[in-house]
């Protein structure tokens, strides 16, 4: 390689890395803003902001799904296999929302602790597989299956 | 240039000469072409009438075999964007410059094509269109990153200056290929990770992997036809005063 050449590749590789560490920087500084949602044990813990609107991410509780009274007013206790925090969400759920599903809810925590949802999203995991394979995996154990990250 | 064979080597040297490089790529789209309808037609076929459908989303997800393809290809053809920018501003190489900026107006489109087939899935599987998650938000800077590279390039005249400054920004912008990537492992994202490009078997069952390999692999015909066509373009705007340009027209008229 020519030395104007070996000068231009290194320019163009101290270039990546200044912008690299720039990003890096900027990154680890709004990381908190990045995180679409808080996890379960962020709110049980009391690091999720309070008297503000915020996300929370979890699986829904297997059984704990209640709709007391004949309203739209649903009931459902969220995990992320760590701590759990109960929810309350007046509205209509999405097609994939179920019990053992991750879903992420706005909304804001009252002051018995319940976190009062104002939209709840399914949140899809990473796994396709045909009905009958599902089947005979829930056949295989019946544990839930992880939130990825 | 010791490591490199010496024929693999005469033929990239040979392929740097314009007039060489567009009677072989004539020579090499109908081929192209052919593998890419047949590869098209598998995939399709067997992602939309044999594989099953999914336990949950039902016939919903058969979008991945559109969506997955076009989101790979959007960051692929980023990464070759800059690898072709380095070259282009290092050894000063016409062709580089030229694959460059035909490239970017294809990548823009597969971006595009990933944006709106995620939301098209987003609203009846998630319950929205759009949420500015971080795996979101970062496909669609890399959108405008393309764009940028577009507008600069036409805004200097002059093609070899707009080059080298359109290789600069690409070069730049590359930081973003591995954010998109891993913000679904950085961060808590609403969109799901990765199912198939991990460490471990892939999440997804075989019957439905196949067609959507395929389809990836159709997509990167695509656009080495795509990019091979505007190529000759480009660069018959750029040698359109030489000699074997005006040739070619006369043999042609």
């Amino acid at each position: 390689m020519k030395p104007i050449r070996k000068q231009r590749l290194g320019l163009i590789l101290l270039m990546l890395a200044g912008v690299a560490l720039a990003v890096t920087f900027a990154l680890k500084a709004f990381n908190e803003n990045l995180m679409y949602f808080f996890s379960t044990t962020d709110v049980a813990e009391g690091k999720a902001p309070e008297n503000s609107l915020f996300r929370l991410g979890g699986m829904v509780v297997k059984g704990s799904v209640k709709r007391p009274g004949d309203g739209m007013t649903v009931h459902f206790k969220l995990t992320d296999y760590n701590k759990e925090v109960n929810v309350e969400y007046t509205g209509i759920l999405p097609d994939l929302f179920r019990e053992g599903q991750g879903i992420v809810a706005k909304g804001r925590l009252n002051k018995r602790g319940v976190f009062v949802a104002e939209e709840v999203l399914a949140k899809h995991d990473e796994n396709y597989m045909p009905p009958e394979v599902a089947d005979s995996l829930k056949k295989q154990h019946d544990a839930p299956t992880r939130m990825e990250k | 240039m010791s490591i490199i064979p010496a024929p693999v080597s005469r033929f990239f040297h040979r392929m740097a000469s314009p007039p060489i490089f567009y009677a072989f790529v004539d020579k090499l789209i109908p081929w192209l072409s052919l593998i890419f309808i047949g590869l098209t037609g598998a995939g399709l076929y067997l992602g939309l009438f044999v594989a099953p459908a999914d336990y949950q989303q039902g016939d919903s997800y058969r979008i991945i075999y559109i969506h997955v393809p076009a989101a790979w290809m959007s960051l692929f053809i980023y990464v070759l964007m800059a690898i072709c920018g380095g070259i282009a501003l290092i050894w000063r190489m016409k062709l580089a410059e030229v694959m460059m900026v035909s490239s970017a107006p294809i990548g823009a489109g597969f971006t595009f094509i990933a944006l709106v087939t995620g939301s098209l899935w987003g609203k009846p599987m998630w319950g929205t269109w759009w949420v500015w998650d971080a795996r979101l938000t970062s496909e669609l800077i890399l959108l405008f990153l393309y764009l940028g590279a577009i507008s600069l390039y036409g805004a200097i005249e002059d093609r070899r200056t707009a080059s080298r400054a359109v290789a600069i920004l690409v070069i730049v912008g590359v930081v973003n290929i591995p954010i998109i990537h891993y913000s679904v492992q950085w961060w808590n994202t609403l969109h799901q990770g990765p199912t198939v490009a991990k460490a471990g078997k892939p999440s997804i069952h075989i019957s439905m992997l196949i067609p959507l390999l395929l389809m990836a692999t159709a997509f990167k015909f695509h656009y080495a036809i795509a990019v091979l066509q505007a190529a000759k373009v480009e660069i018959l705007k750029r040698e359109q005063n030489t000699q074997w340009v005006k040739k070619l027209i006369e043999e042609n008229a």
